[in-house]
């Protein structure tokens, strides 16, 4: 559940393209005889309150069998009898209720990965039935080696873990069995190659010992060992798993429909990937644009805010050019295609991404690289034990084989397997109670080697939305009447003026004149809220350093002018300083225009800004950083940030965030403040000393253990503390950073 | 101690029902939505509409 849960009210999303333009015919399945199914992504669930509104609004409909809504994972399963049509209308009781729905194939996202959780989870609940009982039965072996167990009893205790460890290791070795079998048809050798060697030699080698009757039986060693590993890959599993789900998120962008007007003058609606250049589509108020095209008819003004970055809409009109992922305001366009799909904007940010992420994906986590160290030299430690028994030693090869088992069981990297996965997994959940989401398996990784912080302007550092600057001269009375002609409009300053006089009835009967302003007519005379120009004012020069404005006309009166600027974050300033004390470089870059950047800079203290930056700028600029030897963190929210956030070190973004950036993000954070940045690093940091710490206990656990197991002394007793010994204080000490302070405590 | 050869696989047999009631629970789906799962006793579903 979201921190804000309980307080969250549903954000209605624009209504998507009117009723019935989801393409939903290809998504509709058979769901048995007269019943089909339809599943969904559903946008802006937040709490369980949404979840009853959805499933009560569709229950209410006679005709639906199953409606359910999961909220981890956001998606909405429908099921209903009658025919296929019916889905329309029930996809659109739900958007009525404020939901944006995003139909989806369930057999195309096929879970492969969410299988394969579920697997380690079951591998992993056997492993640990397997160990309790098997440990119960040591226990009473060990303990009979000094009260003078009798050998039949013995016996039978051997072969009562043998039934219960062999069939559990066959079952819940897999996982790593499969995975070392493809390392070595590869020619290659992983982590996974010492565990399963080691698992299925203690299996054979206890059961051939108690066929012989034999005192030592290794049987509690195999499966604990398991058990282990299985804990710290699934928790580094289930990490994975929820970077994954918020990817699939990013099908939400391209999948509302575009209305395409045919030659014939008849409508169609289109997946966007089917529009060609040339095509003549027409844009619903509000409605997000499709495709890139030339506007023919009809004038607007369109929020590019997820391109460009820039906060306030800008006005367009015949023969203007539009981008696709852009959102429509107040009037109705018509638009020639001259890009669709892959040749749109959007389809060109995404590709700046996948390029970036690939080149981010040659991190290799600490965790691989002590790996590909680790197997050759306990493979190596292993054999030599061996031949050192057997050819120097004069043992016979049997029981050599049985102490070069004990160090494969000793040796294996149970403490190291859990080193990394534990401290992340508690690392994440403390974040989490923070509001913080870590996405990227590394990304702790990654944040606890950051030198420079660059910021994007609008949306992160500001909050995106424009404030009113009070002006003493403003008369009471303009600002009053003002305001109540702005309630009737969307227009995003309309609306900030709205919301600075919260009490100004609406106003009936305005006419809106898109791209212009707004107007109504008294008895007096008209009354005018909108540009410099719709107002009847002269143009005044450089109009980019007096920021956004509105103006408003009365009759015989002076026209008015309200000025607006951005609103920084609350504690924008403070984090920016105390990174800056930490020794931080800090950055901006910036979409927006240089004035405005400048101004927001200064305001900050950050001498390093640049302006105007196109997708691929931010991103050159983030090479320029990188080659310069320097660790970037890059926090932005637009989609002209995704590219950046991809090539980032390292990236955080708001929750505010377009889908496409949280997407590429590493974590994402809520709430109307930065300092989930500082609690970030600082965590990051803290998890990063403890990873290195837990690797410090595992290998001094082995430092001691291995001479006792390579000199023949590891019985089955010594390996089983040792091993749950090393397992217990690498979790214990990972459990610190649950219980540390939190930032603000720790610089007191 | 002859009891042993009864009292140990009665023991794991109730052992293993556990797994077996674990293992059941996992594939019938009682784990797919642990956050909606807990907000969902909080629902008024007697609620005539």
């Amino acid at each position: 559940m979201s921190p804000d849960g309980a307080s969250s009210v549903v954000v209605p999303t624009p209504p998507a393209a009117g009723g019935g333009a989801f393409a939903l015919g290809p998504y509709i399945r058979e769901a048995g005889p007269g019943r089909h199914a339809l599943d969904f992504m559903v946008e802006g669930v937040h709490c369980g309150g949404c979840v009853a509104r959805i499933e009560r609004a569709l229950g209410a409909e006679p005709d639906v069998t199953r409606a359910r809504v999961n909220l981890s994972t956001r998606r909405l399963a429908l099921e209903w009898a009658g025919a296929s049509a019916r889905g329309d209308a029930l996809a659109r009781l739900v958007t009525k209720l404020g939901f944006r729905l995003v139909p989806y194939d369930p057999l195309r996202l096929a879970d492969a990965e969410r299988d394969e959780e579920k697997a380690l989870l079951r591998a992993m609940a056997v492993a640990g039935f397997a160990a309790a009982n098997v440990m119960l039965l040591s226990v009473s072996v060990w303990a009979g080696h000094f009260q003078d167990m009798g050998a039949a009893t013995r016996a039978l205790m051997h072969w009562f873990s043998a039934l219960i460890a062999l069939p559990a290791i066959l079952y819940a070795g897999r996982p790593f069995f499969a995975s070392a079998w493809r390392a070595l048809k590869a020619a290659r050798t992983n982590m996974d190659v010492p565990i399963s060697l080691a698992v299925l030699l203690a299996g054979a080698v206890s059961l051939h010992e108690t066929i012989a009757g034999g005192a030592h039986a290794y049987f509690d060693s195999a499966v604990t060992l398991l058990f282990f590993l299985l804990v710290g890959r699934y928790l580094d599993r289930r990490a994975r798993g929820r970077a994954r789900q918020a990817g699939t998120r990013l099908l939400a962008l391209r999948a509302s429909a575009v209305t395409v007007l045919g030659a014939d003058g008849a409508r169609r609606a289109l997946p966007p990937e089917h529009v060609t250049p040339g095509m003549t589509v027409l844009i619903a108020a509000g409605e997000r644009i499709g495709a890139d095209g030339r506007i023919t008819a009809g004038a607007s003004e369109i929020d590019q805010s997820l391109i460009t970055g820039e906060a306030l809409p800008h006005s367009v009109g015949v023969g203007d050019g539009v981008f696709a992922g852009t959102l429509n305001g107040s009037g109705a366009l018509t638009i020639a295609v001259t890009g669709a799909g892959e040749d749109t904007l959007l389809a060109e940010i995404a590709r700046l991404m996948a390029a970036a992420e690939q080149r981010r994906a040659r991190y290799v986590a600490l965790a691989d690289r002590v790996a590909r160290l680790y197997a050759p030299v306990v493979h190596g430690l292993a054999l030599a034990t061996f031949l050192g028994w057997w050819l120097l030693g004069g043992l016979a090869w049997q029981p050599a084989l049985l102490i070069a088992v004990a160090v494969l069981v000793i040796t294996c990297p149970c403490a190291l397997g859990l080193a990394v996965p534990a401290v992340q997994a508690i690392a994440g959940g403390r974040l989490l109670r923070q509001g913080i989401l870590l996405k990227s398996a590394t990304a702790l990784e990654r944040l606890a080697q950051v030198d420079t912080v660059v910021f994007d302007k609008t949306g992160t550092l500001t909050e995106g939305a424009l404030t009113l600057v009070p002006d003493p001269g403003t008369d009471r009375a303009a600002l009053r009447l003002a305001a109540s002609l702005a309630g009737a409009s969307r227009h995003p300053l309309a609306r900030s003026l709205a919301q600075a006089v919260p009490d100004a009835p609406v106003a009936r009967d305005v006419v809106e004149e898109p791209g212009r302003g707004l107007g109504r007519r008294t008895d007096a005379g008209e009354l005018r809220l909108g540009s410099r120009a719709w107002c009847g004012v002269a143009e005044a020069g450089e109009s980019e350093a007096t920021g956004p404005e509105l103006w408003f006309a009365r009759p015989n009166a002076a026209p008015v002018r309200f000025g607006f600027s951005e609103r920084l974050r609350e504690d924008a300033a403070a984090v920016v300083a105390e990174l800056q004390a930490r020794g931080l470089a800090v950055e901006l870059l910036s979409g927006d225009r240089p004035a405005t950047v400048a101004a927001v800079a200064a305001r900050l203290g950050v001498a390093r800004w640049r302006a105007a930056q196109s997708p691929a700028d931010k991103c050159a600029r983030l090479a320029e950083l990188a080659a310069d030897g320097r660790r970037v963190l890059m926090v932005g929210d637009g989609l002209n940030d995704a590219p950046a956030l991809a090539a980032a070190h390292v990236s955080l973004s708001p929750s505010s965030a377009a889908d496409l950036s949280q997407t590429s993000a590493d974590a994402v954070f809520q709430g109307a403040r930065l300092a989930p940045v500082l609690e970030t690093l600082a965590t990051a940091r803290r998890a990063g000393a403890l990873v290195r710490q837990n690797f410090a206990l595992a290998f001094g656990y082995n430092l001691i253990a291995i001479p006792v197991a390579v000199a023949g002394l590891a019985t089955p007793l010594i390996a089983a503390l040792a091993m749950s010994g090393s397992s217990l204080a690498v979790i214990g000490n990972a459990l610190r950073l649950a219980r540390a302070p939190s930032r603000v405590e720790e610089q007191r | 101690m002859d009891v042993l050869v009864y009292l140990i696989p009665i023991a794991i047999f109730l052992g293993a029902v556990g797994l077996g009631a674990f293992l059941w629970a996992l594939k019938s789906g009682q784990f797919d939505d642990m956050d909606g799962a807990a907000e969902r006793i909080l629902h008024d579903d007697d609620e005539k509409p």
